[in-house]
Parts: C-alpha cells; sequence; structure tokens
C-alpha cells in the first residue's frame, strides 16, 4: 500500500526515513478515517468552488520572448537544448 | 524612530506630499534590515542595489505627477513562490535554490505598476507547506514580538519582515492559514481573498483550488489600499474572476449598525486557549457596543473541514509538485543511473521530509484503491459544508472566531497540533474571503488574532466590521 505510493511519488526512503514516512502515514490514515462518519450518500462531488464553465483561450501559439533565461534554470544543456540521460535504447 | 514604524499608507502620505522621497523610504528599510534581519532572518534574498534604482525611478515618476496612488515609493517584501523577474525564486527549497523566473507574478507587476519598491524574497515554510517557517530548507525566521517563539507559517517571512520593522508591508501566500496565522501571531493584519479575486499567475502552485495571495499589513487600512492594488482579472490565471467591486478602501466604514456577526459553536470549543478565548470576547462585546447582531449559532460539518483539507491539499500538492523532476529546472542530482533514476534521486535529494510525507499522503489518495474512499470522499464533503456555511450567511454577514486556538508556540515545539489549522481551513476550502485582526495579548504579550469569514467576494464586508472593530479597539501592541 505505501510502497505504491512511493512509486507514484518517485520518491526513495532511507531506512529511517522509511520509518517515519510510515508512522506518518498510520497516523494520517486513523485520523482521516474520521470523514467515512459523514454520510455523503447521494452527495455530488465538488471538485470546484467557483461553478461554471470552462475557460477557453483561442488556439493561437504564443511564443514566449526570452527563451534566454528559461534556459539558464537548466542542470544541463546544449544548444538551446535541455540535456536529459538517454530516455530510448 | 525608523519610518517603517508608519503604516503604509501613512508613509505613502508623506511620500506624495513630498516630505520624504522615496529612496529615503528604500534605504530606511534596508537599514532596517542590515539592523535586525540577523536576528530575525525574514528574508531570503535582499536586492539592495536593485530597490535603490527602482526607488529613483519611482520618485522620477512621482515628481512628474505619473504616479499618484496611495503606496508609491513604499517598500514592499514579496514571499520567495511569488515570481519577481530578475530575482531568485526559492520557495525556501533546496529544489529551487537557485532558480530564476522569466517573469514577474501578476500580483507584482500590479504593485510595480502603483510604485511599490520590492526590496527583498522572504522566507517560508518549504513549498508553502507548514505553519512555522521552520521547515525552509535555508533558515528559521523568528517571531520579532519574542524570538524565542516561531512567526507562523508558511509565509512567516512576510509576517517577520512586517513585524520586525523591515519593511511597511508584504505579499504573503494562503493554501491553509498561510496568511491569516501567521499574520495574528506577529500581530498584524492580514486578508486572504475570495478565490478568483487576485491573479495566481506567477504563484508557484501548493494547492491550486485553495491557492490566494494577499497582504500582510499594519492595519485593515493598509489592508484594504494593498488588496485595492492586487485584485484583477487575469487571463494568464482560469480561475481568475472579473469583478466591478474591487474598490475595498470604500469598505472603510466605521459603521456596523444593524450587520449580522455569527459565532459558530464550534470555533469556540476546549481546543482555545483561555486568553484567546477573553480576548475574543473582548472583541465581541466591543463590535455589540458598537451596534451589530451577534449570535451564537451551529455550523455543521465544521469539524470534518480539516480531514477534507488535508486530503484535497495533499492530493493537488503531489500533483503540482510533480513538474519538479531534474529535467528542465531545478535540482538535479549529480549521480544517478538513467532517467528513472534521475527523478528518483532528485526529488528525494531536493525536498525536505515534510514536503515527500505529503506528496506520498496525496498520491496515496488518489491512487486507483483508494481514490473512491479518500478523495471522492473528501470532495462530496466539501459539498456538505459548503452547504452548511451558504446556510449560515443567509442569516449572518460575517461570521466570527479566532484565527487559531493559540499564540505563537516556541521554536522547535515539536508538539505539533493537526487541528491547529481548523479556523482558517474553512475559507480556504470553500473559496471564502478572510481576514485576521489583532485583539488582544496573553499573558507572555504574544498577540491575538480576530478572524471574519464573508461570504464569496465579499471583503468589503469583513473590511467594514474587522474596521470598525479596529477603530473602537484602539492601540494593542
Amino acid at each position: 500500500m505505501i510502497s505504491n505510493a512511493d512509486l507514484l511519488s518517485k520518491l526513495e526512503f532511507s531506512e529511517k526515513e522509511r520509518e517515519a514516512v510510515d508512522r506518518y502515514m498510520n497516523s494520517m490514515i486513523e485520523f482521516l478515517d474520521t470523514l467515512n462518519e459523514l454520510d455523503t450518500e447521494n452527495v455530488e462531488a465538488m471538485s470546484h468552488i467557483l461553478l461554471g464553465e470552462s475557460v477557453f483561450r483561442e488556439d493561437i501559439i504564443r511564443n514566449f520572448s526570452d527563451r534566454e533565461t528559461l534556459l539558464s534554470n537548466a542542470p544541463d544543456r546544449k544548444n538551446g537544448y535541455f540535456r536529459v540521460p538517454k530516455t530510448i535504447d | 524612530m525608523s519610518l517603517m514604524d508608519l503604516t503604509a499608507v501613512q508613509l505613502g502620505k508623506m511620500i506624495r506630499e513630498k516630505e520624504l522621497t522615496a529612496v529615503e523610504a528604500t534605504e530606511d528599510a534596508l537599514s532596517q534590515i542590515s539592523l535586525y534581519d540577523s536576528t530575525y532572518h525574514s528574508f531570503i534574498s535582499v536586492d539592495e542595489d536593485g530597490a535603490i534604482k527602482r526607488a529613483k525611478k519611482v520618485q522620477e515618476k512621482i515628481d512628474s505627477g505619473i504616479l499618484t496612488g496611495p503606496l508609491a515609493g513604499v517598500p514592499v517584501g514579496i514571499k520567495d513562490n511569488l515570481f519577481v523577474k530578475g530575482m531568485k525564486n526559492t520557495c525556501g527549497s533546496k529544489m529551487l535554490k537557485d532558480f530564476y523566473p522569466a517573469y514577474s507574478a501578476t500580483t507584482v507587476l500590479n504593485l510595480e505598476a502603483a510604485g511599490a519598491v520590492i526590496i527583498g524574497k522572504t522566507n517560508m515554510d518549504e513549498c508553502s507547506i507548514g505553519s512555522t517557517t521552520e521547515s525552509s530548507a535555508f533558515f528559521t525566521t523568528k517571531n520579532p514580538l519574542d524570538i524565542e517563539c516561531v512567526p507562523g507559517g508558511s509565509s512567516g517571512g512576510s509576517a517577520a519582515a512586517v513585524a520586525g520593522k523591515e519593511c511597511s508591508y508584504a505579499l504573503g501566500s494562503d493554501t491553509g492559514g498561510s496568511i491569516r496565522q501567521p499574520a495574528a501571531f506577529c500581530g498584524l493584519t492580514g486578508l486572504k481573498p475570495s478565490y478568483g479575486r487576485v491573479s495566481r499567475y506567477g504563484l508557484v502552485a501548493y494547492a491550486s483550488s485553495f491557492d490566494q495571495i494577499g497582504p500582510i499589513s499594519r492595519d485593515v487600512t493598509d489592508c484594504a489600499t494593498i488588496m485595492e492594488i492586487l485584485a484583477s482579472y487575469d487571463e494568464n490565471d482560469s480561475m481568475s474572476i472579473k469583478r466591478e467591486d474591487n474598490n475595498f478602501t470604500k469598505a472603510l466604514i466605521n459603521d456596523v449598525r444593524g450587520m449580522k456577526i455569527g459565532l459558530a459553536k464550534g470555533f469556540f470549543g476546549t481546543g482555545v486557549e483561555p486568553d484567546v478565548k477573553a480576548a475574543v470576547f473582548s472583541a465581541i462585546e466591543i463590535l455589540r457596543n458598537k451596534g451589530a447582531i451577534i449570535e451564537e449559532f451551529d455550523l455543521s460539518n465544521l469539524e470534518y473541514g480539516v480531514h477534507i483539507y488535508h486530503i484535497i491539499a495533499a492530493a493537488e500538492a503531489s500533483s503540482n509538485l510533480a513538474r519538479f523532476d531534474g529535467v528542465n529546472y531545478g535540482y538535479r542530482s549529480k549521480e544517478f543511473d538513467g532517467y528513472n533514476d534521475m527523478y528518483y534521486k532528485s526529488r528525494s535529494q531536493g525536498f525536505g521530509m515534510d514536503v515527500k510525507k505529503k506528496i506520498v499522503l496525496g498520491s496515496f489518495v488518489l491512487s486507483a484503491e483508494n481514490y473512491e474512499k479518500y478523495y471522492k470522499k473528501a470532495l462530496k464533503a466539501r459539498k456538505l459544508l459548503n452547504e452548511s456555511f451558504s446556510k449560515a450567511f443567509k442569516k449572518y454577514d460575517v461570521i466570527l472566531g479566532p484565527t487559531t486556538a493559540t499564540t505563537a508556540p516556541k521554536l522547535g515545539d515539536k508538539s505539533s497540533n493537526i487541528m491547529g489549522d481548523y479556523y482558517t481551513i474553512p475559507a480556504n476550502l470553500l473559496g471564502l474571503p478572510a481576514i485576521t485582526v489583532p485583539c488582544g495579548l496573553d499573558s507572555m504579550n504574544l498577540p491575538i488574532g480576530l478572524q471574519l469569514i464573508g461570504n464569496h467576494f465579499q471583503e468589503s464586508t469583513i473590511i467594514r466590521v474587522a474596521y470598525t472593530y479596529e477603530q473602537a479597539r484602539g492601540e494593542i501592541l
């Protein structure tokens, strides 16, 4: 159960950290299970506060002007590209 | 006496009336920082040269009559999760410790258009996750009113900078109380706007359906004045709402006769410290004497607010923080074996434990086998809570309670209470505006905050009640 969440999170832990995470998750789950007391039969899920229509924009390309600043934050770059480890063999 | 003892509006007036210049005001703020910030540690970055340059430009515009607004030339601190082009933006995290944004946040642009002089970026809990600012990857901020105590969080640096007289006002962000709680702990006035009132463009997201940017200020007049500058429709924020009622200084009315104030019983339970209760009750009496009609009522489902908040906030945070993977920006681990390992190592090394725990919890509640039981359940419970509040606002103009159950705890106090955010989170969950104003001191002279929650887009209502109370209350600190 918990290691599945690690996979989704893309996080790894040392043994000591693992214990801390497990403690945290166990106490949080126990706390959050209290919500089961609440009867939500036939209640709609409220995913948005402001009910309304989706906001659209025109499908026009707007290139960001300051490419250099964007690239300056790259951990690794080459010839105007972000350089990353090989992803396809 | 420093110029930073004045309110932002008082200082702005002196500058406008040529009693002093924007440069003098900025130099004063920088001098305060050099005197006190080695004690308070409010700031992550201070841009001395940039601030003076900016102040000179602002003064030119004031002299030529271009800038005539109330806060032109006044120095401001910006929480380090709000983009200011040209300045580092760390979010209090190793993950972004050398990150430079390519654009400024809309709220920052609004301030600059009004002649604000940004002097630095303030400390915060890492990625806005926390309520003491102790989880910052860099250093801990101290509460200027008692340096053995926390300033609160996650906007602790902003609150400390204002309370410590290092700048005239500051911007914070509020996802579960992160403006209001530090403002309360530091004896200041803080406001979380209605969701959609203030653009989130340029704010590093924590929980996208809760996040709002707002002022941390010396008094309600400053707060309303700053809010007028911050609030704007912005197509870069899909949830930004076009409003015609952004004239908040018009709400600075000293009159609450006939206004109905509801005291949610759940806000006055056994968890509230006696000193806090006493101060809030005194405030209630003051408002009653000013003609407000005040009564207790039952706000059903309030007790589930914290549970709902923790599920949704963790879920949204885990999604928002997934972008930090060492690819385009931020921390990338030095050693890894392939791209997948790069993600694991960069994220695990770049984030602190509080952030990582939150991400794991968020991933858990969103995972296939738990989605219905936790995330969907929380969204349904949120609907029920929304109905309770809607019902309450049919009867009351404002819902009143303490901002926090206690005053500022000591630094290093590990006895954290998960229910600490209980008073502030309903406003985030439901997108309601909420303001905190100081209403007293406890036996250790630590400040106590009074919170007023309004209905959607009713900032004017809560500002009016807060202002009336503040005028009647008189000086506290």
